[in-house]
Protein backbone atom coordinates (compact mmCIF):
# COMPACT_ATOMS: atom_id res chain seq x y z
CA UNK A 1 0.00 0.00 0.00
CA UNK A 2 1.49 3.58 -0.65
CA UNK A 3 1.49 6.66 1.18
CA UNK A 4 -1.09 8.08 -1.47
CA UNK A 5 -3.61 5.52 -1.05
CA UNK A 6 -3.36 5.68 2.57
CA UNK A 7 -4.06 9.34 2.57
CA UNK A 8 -7.49 9.08 0.70
CA UNK A 9 -8.06 6.15 3.44
CA UNK A 10 -7.50 8.84 6.20
CA UNK A 11 -9.79 10.67 4.09
CA UNK A 12 -12.51 7.99 3.25
CA UNK A 13 -12.44 7.45 6.84
CA UNK A 14 -12.84 11.39 8.29
CA UNK A 15 -16.09 11.08 5.46
CA UNK A 16 -17.51 8.31 6.83
CA UNK A 17 -17.69 9.74 10.66
CA UNK A 18 -18.30 13.48 9.57
CA UNK A 19 -21.09 12.09 7.40
CA UNK A 20 -22.71 10.12 9.81
CA UNK A 21 -22.43 13.51 11.89
CA UNK A 22 -24.29 15.12 9.17
CA UNK A 23 -27.21 12.56 9.19
CA UNK A 24 -27.87 14.16 13.15
CA UNK A 25 -29.93 16.75 11.66
CA UNK A 26 -32.18 16.81 8.39
CA UNK A 27 -30.83 19.95 7.08
CA UNK A 28 -27.45 18.51 7.20
CA UNK A 29 -28.48 15.00 6.42
CA UNK A 30 -28.59 14.72 2.38
CA UNK A 31 -25.11 16.24 2.65
CA UNK A 32 -24.18 13.86 5.18
CA UNK A 33 -24.73 11.35 2.78
CA UNK A 34 -23.15 12.51 -0.34
CA UNK A 35 -20.15 12.81 1.92
CA UNK A 36 -20.10 9.85 2.99
CA UNK A 37 -20.73 8.55 -0.86
CA UNK A 38 -17.64 10.52 -1.68
CA UNK A 39 -15.53 8.48 0.94
CA UNK A 40 -16.14 5.39 -0.62
CA UNK A 41 -15.77 6.14 -4.42
CA UNK A 42 -12.51 8.01 -3.46
CA UNK A 43 -10.93 4.37 -1.36
CA UNK A 44 -12.56 2.52 -4.27
CA UNK A 45 -11.15 4.56 -7.38
CA UNK A 46 -7.23 4.40 -5.01
CA UNK A 47 -7.69 0.65 -4.67
CA UNK A 48 -8.56 0.09 -8.15
CA UNK A 49 -5.67 2.18 -9.45
CA UNK A 50 -3.08 0.84 -7.13
CA UNK A 51 0.13 -0.69 -7.10
CA UNK A 52 -1.05 -4.58 -6.87
CA UNK A 53 -3.97 -4.18 -9.28
CA UNK A 54 -3.49 -6.97 -12.74
CA UNK A 55 -6.99 -7.54 -13.47
CA UNK A 56 -9.07 -4.67 -14.15
CA UNK A 57 -11.55 -5.99 -16.52
CA UNK A 58 -12.51 -8.38 -13.90
CA UNK A 59 -12.59 -5.70 -11.31
CA UNK A 60 -14.64 -3.19 -13.63
CA UNK A 61 -17.13 -6.29 -14.71
CA UNK A 62 -18.34 -6.84 -10.61
CA UNK A 63 -18.56 -3.07 -10.60
CA UNK A 64 -20.73 -2.51 -13.25
CA UNK A 65 -22.64 -5.21 -12.34
CA UNK A 66 -22.93 -4.38 -9.11
CA UNK A 67 -23.39 -0.08 -10.01
CA UNK A 68 -26.34 -1.05 -12.47
CA UNK A 69 -28.72 -3.81 -9.99
CA UNK A 70 -27.91 -1.09 -6.89
CA UNK A 71 -29.07 2.02 -8.83
CA UNK A 72 -32.00 0.27 -10.69
CA UNK A 73 -33.27 -1.41 -7.37
CA UNK A 74 -32.60 1.97 -5.61
CA UNK A 75 -34.73 4.32 -7.83
CA UNK A 76 -37.88 2.07 -8.26
CA UNK A 77 -38.34 0.38 -4.87
CA UNK A 78 -41.44 2.11 -3.31
CA UNK A 79 -41.39 3.92 -0.06
CA UNK A 80 -43.32 1.33 2.14
CA UNK A 81 -41.44 -1.28 0.85
CA UNK A 82 -38.02 0.23 2.07
CA UNK A 83 -37.42 -2.49 4.91
CA UNK A 84 -37.28 -5.22 2.32
CA UNK A 85 -34.98 -3.15 0.30
CA UNK A 86 -32.58 -2.20 3.07
CA UNK A 87 -32.81 -6.63 3.94
CA UNK A 88 -31.48 -6.81 0.18
CA UNK A 89 -29.03 -4.92 0.68
CA UNK A 90 -27.64 -5.85 3.98
CA UNK A 91 -27.58 -9.66 2.60
CA UNK A 92 -25.62 -8.60 -0.23
CA UNK A 93 -22.87 -6.96 1.76
CA UNK A 94 -22.97 -10.09 4.35
CA UNK A 95 -22.29 -12.24 0.98
CA UNK A 96 -19.47 -9.91 -0.60
CA UNK A 97 -17.92 -10.55 3.46
CA UNK A 98 -18.65 -14.27 3.27
CA UNK A 99 -17.09 -14.85 -0.21
CA UNK A 100 -14.00 -11.99 0.69
CA UNK A 101 -13.38 -14.36 3.46
CA UNK A 102 -13.33 -17.50 1.40
CA UNK A 103 -10.77 -16.01 -0.87
CA UNK A 104 -8.42 -14.86 1.66
CA UNK A 105 -8.42 -18.20 2.76
CA UNK A 106 -7.88 -19.60 -0.80
CA UNK A 107 -5.24 -17.45 -1.83
CA UNK A 108 -3.30 -16.94 1.03
CA UNK A 109 -2.13 -19.27 3.96
CA UNK A 110 -3.24 -17.39 6.70
CA UNK A 111 -1.59 -17.01 10.80
CA UNK A 112 -4.14 -18.63 13.63
CA UNK A 113 -5.20 -14.90 14.02
CA UNK A 114 -5.87 -13.97 10.11
CA UNK A 115 -7.36 -17.80 9.63
CA UNK A 116 -9.73 -16.53 12.89
CA UNK A 117 -11.01 -13.47 11.41
CA UNK A 118 -11.41 -15.34 7.97
CA UNK A 119 -13.90 -17.77 9.85
CA UNK A 120 -15.35 -14.98 11.56
CA UNK A 121 -16.17 -13.30 7.69
CA UNK A 122 -17.34 -15.98 6.30
CA UNK A 123 -19.83 -16.70 9.63
CA UNK A 124 -21.01 -13.51 10.50
CA UNK A 125 -21.48 -12.56 6.10
CA UNK A 126 -23.45 -16.18 5.76
CA UNK A 127 -25.36 -15.49 9.04
CA UNK A 128 -26.72 -11.75 7.57
CA UNK A 129 -26.80 -13.23 3.77
CA UNK A 130 -29.43 -15.82 4.44
CA UNK A 131 -31.14 -14.29 7.34
CA UNK A 132 -31.73 -10.96 5.35
CA UNK A 133 -33.33 -13.42 2.68
CA UNK A 134 -35.59 -14.82 5.29
CA UNK A 135 -36.49 -11.36 6.73
CA UNK A 136 -37.01 -9.83 2.88
CA UNK A 137 -39.07 -12.96 2.29
CA UNK A 138 -41.33 -12.22 5.55
CA UNK A 139 -41.45 -8.42 4.22
CA UNK A 140 -42.38 -9.21 1.08
CA UNK A 141 -45.35 -11.76 2.70
CA UNK A 142 -44.27 -14.35 0.13
CA UNK A 143 -45.93 -17.86 -0.07
CA UNK A 144 -43.69 -21.51 0.43
CA UNK A 145 -46.17 -24.46 -0.55
CA UNK A 146 -49.27 -22.37 -0.25
CA UNK A 147 -48.05 -20.75 3.30
CA UNK A 148 -47.69 -16.87 3.39
CA UNK A 149 -44.62 -16.22 4.88
CA UNK A 150 -44.45 -13.11 7.51
CA UNK A 151 -45.23 -14.67 10.88
CA UNK A 152 -43.33 -16.23 13.31
CA UNK A 153 -42.49 -19.61 13.08
CA UNK A 154 -41.62 -21.46 16.42
CA UNK A 155 -41.16 -25.88 16.88
CA UNK A 156 -40.06 -27.52 19.87
CA UNK A 157 -36.41 -27.45 20.59
CA UNK A 158 -35.77 -24.64 18.47
CA UNK A 159 -33.23 -22.99 21.16
CA UNK A 160 -31.45 -26.22 21.91
CA UNK A 161 -31.02 -26.88 17.61
CA UNK A 162 -29.50 -23.03 17.33
CA UNK A 163 -27.56 -23.68 19.58
CA UNK A 164 -26.01 -26.89 18.46
CA UNK A 165 -25.65 -25.05 15.17
CA UNK A 166 -23.61 -22.50 16.77
CA UNK A 167 -21.43 -24.64 18.77
CA UNK A 168 -20.78 -27.25 16.10
CA UNK A 169 -19.75 -23.82 13.50
CA UNK A 170 -17.34 -22.85 16.42
CA UNK A 171 -15.64 -25.73 17.12
CA UNK A 172 -15.55 -25.84 13.10
CA UNK A 173 -14.03 -22.64 12.89
CA UNK A 174 -11.49 -23.56 15.84
CA UNK A 175 -10.27 -26.71 13.67
CA UNK A 176 -10.03 -24.52 11.05
CA UNK A 177 -8.04 -21.91 12.06
CA UNK A 178 -5.74 -23.71 14.44
CA UNK A 179 -4.37 -25.70 11.18
CA UNK A 180 -5.62 -23.28 8.44
CA UNK A 181 -3.30 -24.81 5.72
CA UNK A 182 -3.93 -28.87 7.03
CA UNK A 183 -5.99 -31.42 5.62
CA UNK A 184 -8.88 -30.82 8.24
CA UNK A 185 -9.05 -27.13 7.59
CA UNK A 186 -10.82 -27.59 4.27
CA UNK A 187 -13.37 -29.02 5.94
CA UNK A 188 -13.93 -27.19 8.49
CA UNK A 189 -14.26 -24.02 6.70
CA UNK A 190 -17.15 -25.62 4.67
CA UNK A 191 -18.65 -26.59 8.10
CA UNK A 192 -18.29 -23.04 8.76
CA UNK A 193 -19.57 -21.84 5.57
CA UNK A 194 -23.16 -24.12 5.43
CA UNK A 195 -23.65 -23.60 8.56
CA UNK A 196 -23.64 -19.86 8.70
CA UNK A 197 -26.13 -20.13 5.79
CA UNK A 198 -28.27 -22.44 7.86
CA UNK A 199 -27.78 -20.31 11.28
CA UNK A 200 -29.02 -17.37 9.52
CA UNK A 201 -32.24 -18.95 8.26
CA UNK A 202 -33.24 -20.52 11.85
CA UNK A 203 -32.40 -16.96 13.52
CA UNK A 204 -35.08 -15.02 11.48
CA UNK A 205 -37.70 -17.94 11.15
CA UNK A 206 -39.10 -17.58 14.33
CA UNK A 207 -39.28 -13.97 14.82
CA UNK A 208 -42.08 -12.02 12.67
CA UNK A 209 -45.08 -9.41 12.76
CA UNK A 210 -44.10 -6.84 14.48
CA UNK A 211 -40.59 -7.84 15.52
CA UNK A 212 -39.20 -7.60 12.04
CA UNK A 213 -37.71 -3.70 12.54
CA UNK A 214 -35.78 -5.55 14.95
CA UNK A 215 -34.31 -8.01 12.95
CA UNK A 216 -33.84 -5.10 10.24
CA UNK A 217 -31.56 -3.54 12.70
CA UNK A 218 -29.76 -6.58 13.93
CA UNK A 219 -28.96 -7.53 9.94
CA UNK A 220 -27.55 -4.37 9.65
CA UNK A 221 -25.58 -4.34 12.55
CA UNK A 222 -24.00 -8.00 11.76
CA UNK A 223 -23.01 -6.73 8.15
CA UNK A 224 -21.37 -4.26 9.51
CA UNK A 225 -19.44 -6.68 11.69
CA UNK A 226 -18.61 -8.94 8.83
CA UNK A 227 -17.46 -6.28 7.22
CA UNK A 228 -15.06 -5.59 10.31
CA UNK A 229 -14.10 -9.00 10.48
CA UNK A 230 -13.20 -9.09 6.62
CA UNK A 231 -10.97 -5.77 7.23
CA UNK A 232 -8.93 -7.71 9.72
CA UNK A 233 -8.84 -10.87 7.25
CA UNK A 234 -7.09 -8.11 4.69
CA UNK A 235 -5.43 -6.36 6.99
CA UNK A 236 -6.99 -3.03 6.12
CA UNK A 237 -8.05 -0.58 8.89
CA UNK A 238 -10.48 1.27 6.64
CA UNK A 239 -12.85 -1.76 6.76
CA UNK A 240 -12.56 -2.55 10.08
CA UNK A 241 -13.65 1.78 10.92
CA UNK A 242 -16.66 1.54 8.80
CA UNK A 243 -17.78 -1.82 9.45
CA UNK A 244 -17.76 -0.72 13.02
CA UNK A 245 -19.43 2.72 12.41
CA UNK A 246 -22.15 0.19 11.18
CA UNK A 247 -22.20 -2.51 13.77
CA UNK A 248 -22.28 0.08 16.54
CA UNK A 249 -25.42 1.94 14.46
CA UNK A 250 -26.86 -0.90 13.83
CA UNK A 251 -26.67 -2.21 17.69
CA UNK A 252 -28.53 1.13 19.14
CA UNK A 253 -31.36 0.77 16.37
CA UNK A 254 -31.64 -2.95 17.78
CA UNK A 255 -31.90 -1.77 21.61
CA UNK A 256 -34.40 1.81 20.44
CA UNK A 257 -36.58 -0.77 18.46
CA UNK A 258 -36.70 -3.15 21.71
CA UNK A 259 -37.66 -0.92 23.86
CA UNK A 260 -40.08 1.17 22.53
CA UNK A 261 -41.99 -2.29 21.92
CA UNK A 262 -40.80 -3.37 25.75
CA UNK A 263 -39.01 -6.25 24.78
CA UNK A 264 -35.67 -7.56 25.04
CA UNK A 265 -33.34 -9.28 22.15
CA UNK A 266 -33.61 -12.75 23.93
CA UNK A 267 -37.28 -12.37 23.87
CA UNK A 268 -37.37 -11.44 20.03
CA UNK A 269 -35.38 -14.08 19.24
CA UNK A 270 -36.96 -16.93 21.08
CA UNK A 271 -39.77 -15.56 18.63
CA UNK A 272 -43.38 -15.67 18.43
CA UNK A 273 -45.02 -12.24 18.87
CA UNK A 274 -47.76 -12.05 21.20
CA UNK A 275 -46.98 -16.49 21.33
CA UNK A 276 -45.65 -15.84 25.17
CA UNK A 277 -49.15 -15.54 26.53
CA UNK A 278 -50.64 -13.26 29.10
CA UNK A 279 -53.82 -13.10 27.14
CA UNK A 280 -55.06 -9.94 26.05
CA UNK A 281 -55.24 -7.88 29.75
CA UNK A 282 -58.01 -6.72 31.68
CA UNK A 283 -61.42 -6.67 28.92
CA UNK A 284 -62.47 -3.59 28.94
CA UNK A 285 -66.32 -2.60 28.52
CA UNK A 286 -67.86 0.46 28.10
CA UNK A 287 -69.71 2.83 25.79
CA UNK A 288 -68.32 3.87 22.93
CA UNK A 289 -68.85 7.14 21.30
CA UNK A 290 -69.09 6.91 17.84
CA UNK A 291 -69.84 10.34 15.51
CA UNK A 292 -69.84 11.52 11.96
CA UNK A 293 -67.13 12.61 9.54
CA UNK A 294 -69.15 16.26 9.81
CA UNK A 295 -68.79 16.06 13.64
CA UNK A 296 -65.33 15.50 13.59
CA UNK A 297 -65.25 18.23 10.65
CA UNK A 298 -66.60 20.47 13.64
CA UNK A 299 -64.15 19.45 16.41
CA UNK A 300 -61.53 19.68 14.20
CA UNK A 301 -62.36 23.64 13.12
CA UNK A 302 -62.96 24.67 16.96
CA UNK A 303 -59.19 23.50 17.53
CA UNK A 304 -56.11 25.83 17.98
CA UNK A 305 -53.45 22.30 18.62
CA UNK A 306 -54.18 19.59 16.66
CA UNK A 307 -52.09 16.23 17.22
CA UNK A 308 -52.46 13.79 14.22
CA UNK A 309 -50.61 9.97 15.49
CA UNK A 310 -50.20 8.07 12.27
CA UNK A 311 -49.72 3.97 12.41
CA UNK A 312 -49.10 2.03 9.84
CA UNK A 313 -51.99 1.85 8.88
CA UNK A 314 -52.19 5.10 7.61
CA UNK A 315 -49.79 3.77 5.21
CA UNK A 316 -51.67 0.66 4.04
CA UNK A 317 -54.65 2.73 3.11
CA UNK A 318 -52.64 5.26 1.48
CA UNK A 319 -53.67 8.30 3.31
CA UNK A 320 -50.55 10.04 3.60
CA UNK A 321 -51.73 12.38 0.79
CA UNK A 322 -55.30 13.28 2.70
CA UNK A 323 -53.78 13.76 5.71
CA UNK A 324 -51.46 16.39 4.24
CA UNK A 325 -54.61 18.19 2.85
CA UNK A 326 -56.34 17.57 5.88
CA UNK A 327 -53.60 19.18 7.77
CA UNK A 328 -53.13 22.06 5.51
CA UNK A 329 -56.30 23.44 5.23
CA UNK A 330 -56.15 23.49 9.45
CA UNK A 331 -53.52 25.72 9.44
CA UNK A 332 -55.13 27.80 7.37
CA UNK A 333 -57.56 27.87 9.67
CA UNK A 334 -54.86 28.70 12.29
CA UNK A 335 -54.67 25.74 14.22
CA UNK A 336 -51.32 24.94 14.89
CA UNK A 337 -50.66 21.03 13.56
CA UNK A 338 -48.28 18.59 14.62
CA UNK A 339 -47.11 14.76 13.80
CA UNK A 340 -46.54 12.71 16.66
CA UNK A 341 -44.86 9.69 15.82
CA UNK A 342 -44.06 6.17 18.09
CA UNK A 343 -40.97 4.69 17.50
CA UNK A 344 -42.13 1.30 16.20
CA UNK A 345 -45.18 3.01 13.52
CA UNK A 346 -43.61 1.51 10.49
CA UNK A 347 -42.35 -1.74 9.69
CA UNK A 348 -38.18 -0.07 10.01
CA UNK A 349 -36.96 2.19 12.52
CA UNK A 350 -38.08 5.93 11.54
CA UNK A 351 -40.20 4.23 8.84
CA UNK A 352 -43.37 6.66 9.61
CA UNK A 353 -41.36 9.76 9.07
CA UNK A 354 -40.16 8.80 5.58
CA UNK A 355 -43.40 7.70 4.42
CA UNK A 356 -44.93 11.29 5.70
CA UNK A 357 -42.07 13.00 4.28
CA UNK A 358 -43.10 11.56 0.67
CA UNK A 359 -46.60 12.91 1.30
CA UNK A 360 -44.69 16.81 1.83
CA UNK A 361 -45.25 16.83 5.45
CA UNK A 362 -42.14 19.14 6.48
CA UNK A 363 -39.68 17.60 8.57
CA UNK A 364 -40.52 20.09 11.63
CA UNK A 365 -43.68 19.46 12.44
CA UNK A 366 -42.90 15.79 13.17
CA UNK A 367 -42.72 15.17 16.93
CA UNK A 368 -40.92 12.24 19.00
CA UNK A 369 -42.56 10.67 21.36
CA UNK A 370 -41.04 11.69 24.33
CA UNK A 371 -41.37 15.31 23.07
CA UNK A 372 -45.00 15.75 22.61
CA UNK A 373 -46.42 13.84 25.45
CA UNK A 374 -45.01 16.61 28.17
CA UNK A 375 -47.70 19.05 26.34
CA UNK A 376 -50.59 16.55 25.22
CA UNK A 377 -52.42 18.25 28.23
CA UNK A 378 -52.72 21.04 25.99
CA UNK A 379 -53.43 19.29 23.42
CA UNK A 380 -57.44 20.10 22.47
CA UNK A 381 -58.12 17.40 19.64
CA UNK A 382 -55.71 14.38 19.22
CA UNK A 383 -56.35 12.23 15.72
CA UNK A 384 -55.39 8.62 15.76
CA UNK A 385 -55.08 7.56 12.51
CA UNK A 386 -54.21 3.52 11.95
CA UNK A 387 -52.03 3.32 15.14
CA UNK A 388 -53.90 0.96 17.96
CA UNK A 389 -51.27 -0.33 20.30
CA UNK A 390 -49.22 2.27 20.51
CA UNK A 391 -51.95 4.46 21.73
CA UNK A 392 -53.50 2.19 23.87
CA UNK A 393 -53.36 3.66 27.96
CA UNK A 394 -53.39 -0.05 29.18
CA UNK A 395 -49.31 -0.22 28.78
CA UNK A 396 -49.11 2.33 30.78
CA UNK A 397 -51.99 1.80 33.18
CA UNK A 398 -53.18 -1.95 33.22
CA UNK A 399 -50.78 -4.51 34.74
CA UNK A 400 -52.18 -7.59 33.43
CA UNK A 401 -51.81 -6.02 29.76
CA UNK A 402 -49.56 -8.33 27.83
CA UNK A 403 -47.81 -4.69 26.63
CA UNK A 404 -47.78 -3.50 29.66
CA UNK A 405 -44.31 -1.17 30.29
CA UNK A 406 -44.55 -0.01 26.62
CA UNK A 407 -44.01 3.59 26.20
CA UNK A 408 -46.93 5.02 24.77
CA UNK A 409 -48.17 8.44 22.98
CA UNK A 410 -50.37 9.65 25.93
CA UNK A 411 -53.38 10.51 23.49
CA UNK A 412 -56.07 10.14 26.01
CA UNK A 413 -54.43 12.86 28.10
CA UNK A 414 -55.75 15.02 24.99
CA UNK A 415 -59.29 16.87 25.86
CA UNK A 416 -60.70 15.14 22.49
CA UNK A 417 -59.47 12.07 20.77
CA UNK A 418 -60.61 11.04 17.41
CA UNK A 419 -60.23 7.67 16.93
CA UNK A 420 -60.65 6.38 13.22
CA UNK A 421 -60.96 2.76 12.79
CA UNK A 422 -62.54 0.60 10.25
CA UNK A 423 -64.58 -1.55 13.28
CA UNK A 424 -64.08 -2.10 17.68
CA UNK A 425 -61.90 -5.46 16.50
CA UNK A 426 -58.73 -5.68 18.36
CA UNK A 427 -55.87 -4.22 16.84
CA UNK A 428 -52.58 -6.03 15.26
CA UNK A 429 -51.67 -8.20 18.59
CA UNK A 430 -55.31 -8.70 19.42
CA UNK A 431 -54.97 -6.76 22.85
CA UNK A 432 -58.25 -4.71 24.09
CA UNK A 433 -57.84 -1.07 24.15
CA UNK A 434 -59.56 0.93 26.90
CA UNK A 435 -58.96 4.22 24.84
CA UNK A 436 -61.95 3.80 22.42
CA UNK A 437 -64.20 3.53 25.92
CA UNK A 438 -62.79 7.03 27.02
CA UNK A 439 -65.42 9.69 28.03
CA UNK A 440 -63.30 12.55 26.11
CA UNK A 441 -62.52 9.86 22.80
CA UNK A 442 -64.79 10.09 19.88
CA UNK A 443 -64.77 7.02 16.86
CA UNK A 444 -64.90 7.39 13.35
CA UNK A 445 -65.78 3.88 12.12
CA UNK A 446 -64.84 3.68 8.53
CA UNK A 447 -62.26 3.22 6.25
CA UNK A 448 -59.35 5.63 7.11
CA UNK A 449 -59.00 7.36 3.82
CA UNK A 450 -62.72 7.97 2.87
CA UNK A 451 -63.51 8.99 6.39
CA UNK A 452 -60.43 11.85 5.49
CA UNK A 453 -61.60 12.98 2.22
CA UNK A 454 -64.99 13.72 4.32
CA UNK A 455 -63.45 15.75 6.49
CA UNK A 456 -61.37 17.18 4.17
CA UNK A 457 -64.59 18.48 1.67
CA UNK A 458 -66.57 19.63 4.59
CA UNK A 459 -63.47 22.14 4.94
CA UNK A 460 -64.36 22.96 1.62
CA UNK A 461 -68.13 23.44 1.73
CA UNK B 1 5.53 -6.41 22.25
CA UNK B 2 3.21 -5.63 19.95
CA UNK B 3 1.99 -8.00 17.21
CA UNK B 4 0.27 -7.04 13.85
CA UNK B 5 -3.03 -7.32 15.41
CA UNK B 6 -3.16 -5.23 18.21
CA UNK B 7 -3.31 -1.87 15.69
CA UNK B 8 -6.41 -3.42 14.21
CA UNK B 9 -8.01 -4.14 17.47
CA UNK B 10 -7.58 -0.75 18.77
CA UNK B 11 -8.72 0.80 15.73
CA UNK B 12 -11.98 -1.29 16.32
CA UNK B 13 -12.25 -0.42 19.77
CA UNK B 14 -12.39 3.19 18.97
CA UNK B 15 -14.39 3.30 16.03
CA UNK B 16 -17.34 0.91 18.14
CA UNK B 17 -16.99 4.16 20.75
CA UNK B 18 -17.07 6.52 18.17
CA UNK B 19 -20.02 5.09 16.02
CA UNK B 20 -22.34 4.49 19.15
CA UNK B 21 -21.54 8.83 20.34
CA UNK B 22 -22.39 9.74 16.59
CA UNK B 23 -25.27 7.60 15.92
CA UNK B 24 -26.78 7.83 19.99
CA UNK B 25 -27.18 11.95 18.47
CA UNK B 26 -29.45 10.98 15.37
CA UNK B 27 -33.08 11.44 15.89
CA UNK B 28 -35.77 9.11 15.14
CA UNK B 29 -36.76 11.31 12.55
CA UNK B 30 -34.25 10.15 10.51
CA UNK B 31 -33.79 6.68 11.44
CA UNK B 32 -34.72 4.86 7.90
CA UNK B 33 -31.82 7.09 6.41
CA UNK B 34 -29.64 6.24 9.18
CA UNK B 35 -29.87 2.61 8.72
CA UNK B 36 -29.80 2.74 4.94
CA UNK B 37 -26.65 5.53 4.81
CA UNK B 38 -24.84 2.75 7.15
CA UNK B 39 -25.82 0.34 5.32
CA UNK B 40 -24.09 1.78 2.25
CA UNK B 41 -21.19 2.09 4.52
CA UNK B 42 -20.66 -1.47 5.78
CA UNK B 43 -20.42 -2.46 1.41
CA UNK B 44 -16.70 -1.05 2.66
CA UNK B 45 -16.05 -4.76 1.86
CA UNK B 46 -16.20 -3.65 -1.34
CA UNK B 47 -12.43 -1.93 -0.92
CA UNK B 48 -10.94 -5.86 -0.08
CA UNK B 49 -12.65 -7.09 -2.54
CA UNK B 50 -11.39 -5.11 -5.26
CA UNK B 51 -7.72 -5.59 -4.10
CA UNK B 52 -8.63 -9.34 -4.03
CA UNK B 53 -10.39 -9.22 -7.76
CA UNK B 54 -7.66 -7.52 -9.12
CA UNK B 55 -4.51 -9.74 -7.88
CA UNK B 56 -2.90 -11.72 -10.00
CA UNK B 57 -2.32 -14.91 -8.11
CA UNK B 58 -6.09 -16.32 -8.56
CA UNK B 59 -7.01 -19.31 -9.19
CA UNK B 60 -9.95 -19.75 -11.44
CA UNK B 61 -12.52 -20.55 -8.74
CA UNK B 62 -10.88 -17.75 -5.75
CA UNK B 63 -11.44 -15.39 -9.16
CA UNK B 64 -15.06 -16.23 -9.52
CA UNK B 65 -15.61 -15.69 -6.00
CA UNK B 66 -13.63 -12.01 -5.51
CA UNK B 67 -15.76 -11.15 -8.78
CA UNK B 68 -18.78 -12.19 -6.98
CA UNK B 69 -17.65 -10.43 -3.86
CA UNK B 70 -17.19 -7.27 -5.39
CA UNK B 71 -20.61 -7.60 -7.42
CA UNK B 72 -22.47 -7.76 -4.29
CA UNK B 73 -20.14 -5.56 -2.60
CA UNK B 74 -21.30 -2.90 -5.08
CA UNK B 75 -24.72 -3.62 -4.82
CA UNK B 76 -24.59 -2.49 -1.23
CA UNK B 77 -22.71 0.33 -1.47
CA UNK B 78 -24.08 1.66 -4.40
CA UNK B 79 -27.50 0.93 -3.73
CA UNK B 80 -27.63 2.07 -0.62
CA UNK B 81 -26.55 5.80 -1.22
CA UNK B 82 -29.04 6.17 -4.48
CA UNK B 83 -32.11 5.19 -2.25
CA UNK B 84 -30.86 7.04 1.30
CA UNK B 85 -30.57 10.49 -1.17
CA UNK B 86 -33.90 9.25 -2.24
CA UNK B 87 -35.37 9.54 0.39
CA UNK B 88 -33.55 12.66 1.93
CA UNK B 89 -34.48 14.45 -0.93
CA UNK B 90 -37.65 13.86 0.19
CA UNK B 91 -36.97 15.73 3.77
CA UNK B 92 -37.94 19.49 3.28
CA UNK B 93 -38.85 22.32 6.09
CA UNK B 94 -42.00 24.08 6.09
CA UNK B 95 -42.11 27.17 4.26
CA UNK B 96 -43.50 29.53 6.08
CA UNK B 97 -45.92 31.96 3.56
CA UNK B 98 -45.38 35.53 4.76
CA UNK B 99 -42.57 34.62 6.97
CA UNK B 100 -40.68 38.39 7.55
CA UNK B 101 -37.96 36.86 10.20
Amino acid sequence: MNTATEIAYLVAAASFILGLRMLGSPETARHGNLLSAFGMSLAALVTFFGDEMENYGWVLFGIVIGAVVGVVAARLVEMTAMPEMVALFNGSGGAASLFLGWVVHLSTSPNFFTASTVIMAVFIGGTTFTGSLVAWAKLRELTLAGKRLGGAYTFPGQRAINMGVLIIALLGGVVYAADSSGSVAAGGLAVGILLSLLFGILLVVPIGGADMPVVIAVLNSLSGLAACAAGFAVENAILVVAGALVGASGFILTTVMCKSMNRTLVNVFAGGFGATGGGAGTVVDGVVQPIMAEDAYYLLEAADSVVIVPGYGLAVAQAQHVVREMSDLLEKSGADVRYAIHPVAGRMPGHMNVLLAEANVPYDVLAEMDDINPVMGTVDVCLVVGANDVVNPAARDDECSPIYGMPIIDVDRARIVIVLKRSMGTGFAGISNPLFFRSNTRMLFGDAKTSLQQVVSEFKD
Amino acid sequence: MIDDWFPLALVLLLSIFLGYELISKVPSTLHTPLMSGSNAISGITLIGAISAAGAAHNSGFSQVLAVLAVALATVNVVGGYVVTNRMLGMFKKKEREGDLS
